[in-house]
């Protein structure tokens, strides 16, 4: 509702990147999901001050940006940890006790659905059904499929990830 | 690569590719499908290409990898030709002993599909049980295809179906054998493709476009990804002969942003199909043009109803709108837009080839052809088979999925995820197919069939789904916005002892007030779950009130 | 632009085509609730209060009147048992939000609406989109827009604008059915530019 303004830490590929995203769809407002989508893939998440700029090459008003960041949760307005840690939360995964292995995740790491520890080692989210339901419960971290997850595995799959 | 210019260009090009290849020849195929990437097929394969370097086989057999197999629990999947010998839960150790015994032509017998009851074995694919009863139309081709490969997709007789389409038929002609098919659409409205594809074609705007929803979103539903990163040519064979009859010039594939593999492959497809001149400008020399983009969501499901996928394209947020104005004659940009499903459209080409009086003598009486099923939940077989419609349910779940496993009893099945409903057992003789489950209130979806066995908590999966379907929501309607929130609410309070006596009078005035006041069909059907449980289990819901109240919950 | 003749509560009106059903109840002095609905703006099809039943080709339907566009012969009931029904949960649930508003305390009367028969979750905002639609449509500020989506939608003002442009103009606080408009934008403005209301101003 209020609307703080957070100062931009720019991210792993700097200015460049995020440069050249929206040169390329400058007077585009038809391009904004595609540009927002090229800058969370390179930056992992979308600054106010990115926003800002965004909208104001695409030509879109400043509220329509911040609609779509905000719907859209592909698209994170905060800082993402170094690892992505999803507990796939799809009905089959559900019947097979993915409610048990989100409750380990969030014992062993503090943190809730959405959020990122302090020290930026894991983001953990939630994934509806990728598609791997046979191999299920599952946790998918940076990518890797971890099937037929048990709460007690956890912590070890957890460890390798610094 | 030169441009195929002509329908007997393309027969021409495909005789060449059959004559460099021996029918006899051994053969081995890795599932690379979605499970089984998930259970390392990628070491598996690894593992082969190192045996075969290492046996000098490379030029004794042909290795591929492939999309989804459909065994997904028992991967990784290894199918081994002649003859479609099943290997099961290969191991990367055991890839050197599977070339050496395929160049022998012997069977490994450890690795072969053993029933868990009985232990009888079954070598070839048309032994195995989880096979046996399919009829595998549209996925059956998979593992003999490379999708990186045009050509493995032409050795099967790929694109005869749109060279004949564009040589020997109008698109009138096309669009009236797709009409006499009765082919209704896969993605869960069930509605005659060919009836949306007429309307396409006579709205006044000449520019139309068509779209692939391959987006996805139902839970448990996994069918679509397997198609379209199986065999991607199929899908946009299907697409192109569309397009033709219904003179559209664009087509769009909207697809996942989370299915790295799948992108790969249609990106292929996509550009393979150009540089054969079977897309693009003049295609096969017919005077038909028509390019395809492709599209992914950014993750959220409603961007899978037809008109907020529309929107989503345009580059707005998917907002839907509502149904007075149809999308077939009004949809992306306000141009007339043909949107069908994977599965719709993968059925085309076989339509076309094989005519619409071979498509109607498979299936029941108002439900025609195959359907394609995601099995998952509490059931010994899972993955993605392909059925005729009209099968008794009992069939897909003790013959092909193999029962419960662990000696429990099944106690209900679902259908069409969070927009689907449950049925319990006892109407496990229930034929497959669009009407009849509709009535029964288990609404096929896109096919995915959900076991559930003796021990689930049927409040706590509708607590569950409407869950999934709140944060779902886009928000801009009060019905489904406010609606499933409150519902939420009763649910939650029922399932932790905290329900109260009028909770069911408020449960049914939110499910009718829902149904009929939601602006899409996400809100129109967010009920539906709900509403089949409280006609089938309703017991158990008044029996977990009653059970808060006496612990001393809140009294009414 | 031909005129065509339908029925709205058995009575005949006649009315141009494109006309919505809404606006041809109007016209014909036959009300219906509205709360998403503002003249000046496009029709949203958000709060659906306006539902009606509709009856044509023999087939009946429930629509929202603001969007759905007139026909030749169409039969609308404006007040049906299950009509009614749709207005009331309608009003229920959104009392659960805004339980004072004055509109939806006269239409809970009207309609026999319970203010307590929900859960309460007291953001006061109803969501009706009027404030976000008003400056984007006609004063083309974009002052406030929506974020997030479902339940968790509200409104959000953007700094930025709305220190230049709010003070001065204030026209969506008195379309707000709820009030919860103004109090967005103070709320805003105390944590995000005290002190700064409109462009060169000090003080407030």
């Amino acid at each position: 509702m209020s609307e703080q303004i957070i100062e931009g830490n720019v991210g792993i590929e700097g200015n460049g990147a995020i440069d050249g995203i929206i040169e390329k769809y400058r007077g585009k407002p038809g391009a904004l999901i595609h540009a927002l989508t090229e800058i969370q893939h390179a930056n992992r998440w979308l600054p106010r001050d990115v926003m800002q700029r965004v909208a104001d090459a695409l030509e879109v008003p400043f509220s329509q940006a911040m609609q779509i960041a905000s719907f859209y949760k592909t698209f994170s307005l905060t800082p993402k940890g170094r690892h992505e840690v999803h507990v796939c939360t799809g009905m089959t995964c559900h019947l097979r006790g993915a409610a048990k292995l989100q409750e380990k995740v969030e014992e062993l790491t503090g943190l809730k659905l959405g959020e990122t520890d302090a020290e930026s080692r894991f983001t953990f989210e939630a994934g509806s059904c990728l598609g791997s339901c046979s191999i299920g419960p599952e946790l998918i971290v940076d990518g890797k499929h971890h099937g037929r997850m048990t709460p007690e595995k956890v912590a070890d799959v957890l460890k390798r990830y610094e | 690569m030169p441009k195929l210019q002509s329908a007997a260009a393309l027969e021409d090009y495909r005789a060449q590719v059959l004559s460099a290849r021996d029918p006899a020849r051994p053969s081995i195929a890795v599932c690379a499908g979605a499970a089984c990437g998930g259970l390392d097929s990628a070491a598996v394969a690894a593992a082969f290409s190192t045996a075969i370097e290492k046996q000098a086989a490379a030029a004794k057999l042909d290795f591929r990898v492939t999309g989804c197999h459909g065994f997904c629990n028992k991967g990784p999947n290894v199918i081994v030709g002649p003859g479609d010998i099943c290997y099961f839960e290969v191991k990367p150790e055991d890839a050197a002993e599977i070339v050496a015994c395929t160049l022998k032509g012997e069977v490994i017998e450890r690795l072969v599909y053993q029933h868990p009851v009985t232990g009888e074995k079954a070598v070839h694919m048309s032994e195995v049980p989880f096979y046996k009863h399919q009829m595998r139309i549209l996925i059956g081709d998979i593992p003999k295809i490379d999708p990186m490969r045009i050509t493995d997709y032409l050795a099967v007789g790929g694109y005869s179906a749109l060279a004949k389409a564009l040589s020997k038929m109008t698109p009138v002609e096309v669009l009236d054998e797709v009409k006499k098919a009765n082919l209704r659409g896969r993605g869960g409205g069930g509605f005659p493709a060919g009836l949306k594809w007429e309307t396409t074609r006579n709205a006044p705007e000449k520019t139309k476009y068509v779209i692939v929803n391959g987006h996805e979103g139902e839970s448990a539903a996994f069918m679509d990804r397997a198609m379209l990163t199986g065999n991607p040519h199929k899908v946009l064979e299907g697409l192109i002969i569309g397009a033709y009859a219904i003179g559209a010039q664009q087509g769009y594939i909207y697809t996942r942003h989370d299915s790295p593999q799948m992108a790969l492959h249609i990106q292929a497809a996509l550009a393979q199909a150009a540089d054969y001149g079977l897309l693009g400008k003049n295609i096969l020399g017919s005077g038909f043009d028509f390019t395809v983009e492709l599209h992914y969501d950014v993750g959220i499901f409603v961007s899978g109803e037809s008109s907020a996928l529309m929107r989503s394209i345009e580059g707005h947020a998917p907002e839907p709108r509502p149904k007075y104005i149809r999308t077939s004659v009004s949809g992306i940009w306000d141009k007339p837009s043909n949107l069908n499903n994977v599965e719709t459209w993968a059925n085309v080409p076989e339509i076309i080839n094989r005519g619409a009086d071979w498509f109607t003598s498979i299936g029941s009486e108002k439900s025609k052809g195959t359907k394609l099923v995601s099995l998952s939940g509490h059931v010994a077989n899972s993955g993605v088979i392909e059925v005729p419609m009209g099968m008794p349910l009992r069939t897909i779940v003790f013959d092909i999925g193999g029962g419960v496993p662990g000696g429990k009893a099944p106690k209900a099945i679902h259908f069409g995820g969070a927009m689907g409903g449950s049925i319990p057992i006892s109407l496990i003789d229930a034929p497959l197919d669009f009407d009849g489950m509709a009535k029964l209130g288990a609404p096929i979806g896109a096919g995915g069939l959900l076991v559930m066995d003796e021990d689930t908590d049927m409040v706590e999966v509708a607590r569950y789904l409407l869950d999934f379907l709140v944060k779902e929501s886009c928000g801009k309607c009060v019905p489904c916005r406010e609606g499933m929130y409150q519902m939420l609410k009763i649910l939650t309070n029922i399932k932790e002892g905290r329900g109260r006596k009028f909770d069911l009078e408020r449960l049914a005035d939110l499910t009718e007030v829902t149904s009929l006041g939601s602006l899409c069909a996400l809100g129109k059907t967010s009920s539906d779950p709900l509403k089949s449980m409280l006609r089938y289990f309703k017991d158990e819901y008044e029996a977990r009130i009653a059970a808060g109240a006496a612990a001393g919950g809140l009294a009414t | 632009m031909t005129d065509l003749v339908l029925q709205i509560d058995g009575k005949d009106v006649s009315v141009p085509a494109g006309t919505t059903v809404l606006q041809a109840a109007r016209q014909a002095g036959i009300p219906i609730p509205t709360l998403c609905h503002h003249e000046q703006l496009e029709d949203y099809g958000g709060c659906r209060l306006c539902m009606v039943e509709v009856e044509s080709r023999g087939r009946k339907n429930h629509v929202v009147s603001c969007l759905y566009p007139v026909e030749k012969g169409l039969v609308v009931r404006t007040r049906t048992e299950t009509v009614d029904k749709i207005r009331r949960v309608i009003i229920e649930e959104l009392m659960a939000h805004a339980p004072d508003a004055p509109e939806l305390k006269r239409l809970a009367e009207e309609y026999g609406a319970d203010r307590n028969r929900f859960e309460k979750e007291s953001s006061f905002c109803v969501l009706c989109g009027l404030c976000v639609r008003y400056c984007a449509e006609v004063k083309q500020k974009h002052a406030v827009g929506f974020i997030e989506n479902g339940p968790k939608r509200e409104i959000s003002f953007i700094p930025e604008i709305a220190a230049k442009e709010c003070w001065d103009c204030q026209e969506c606080f008195a379309i707000c059915p709820t009030s919860y408009a103004q109090a967005a934008y103070f709320l805003t403005e105390a944590l995000a530019f005290p002190g700064r209301r409109k462009a060169g101003a000090t003080s407030a």
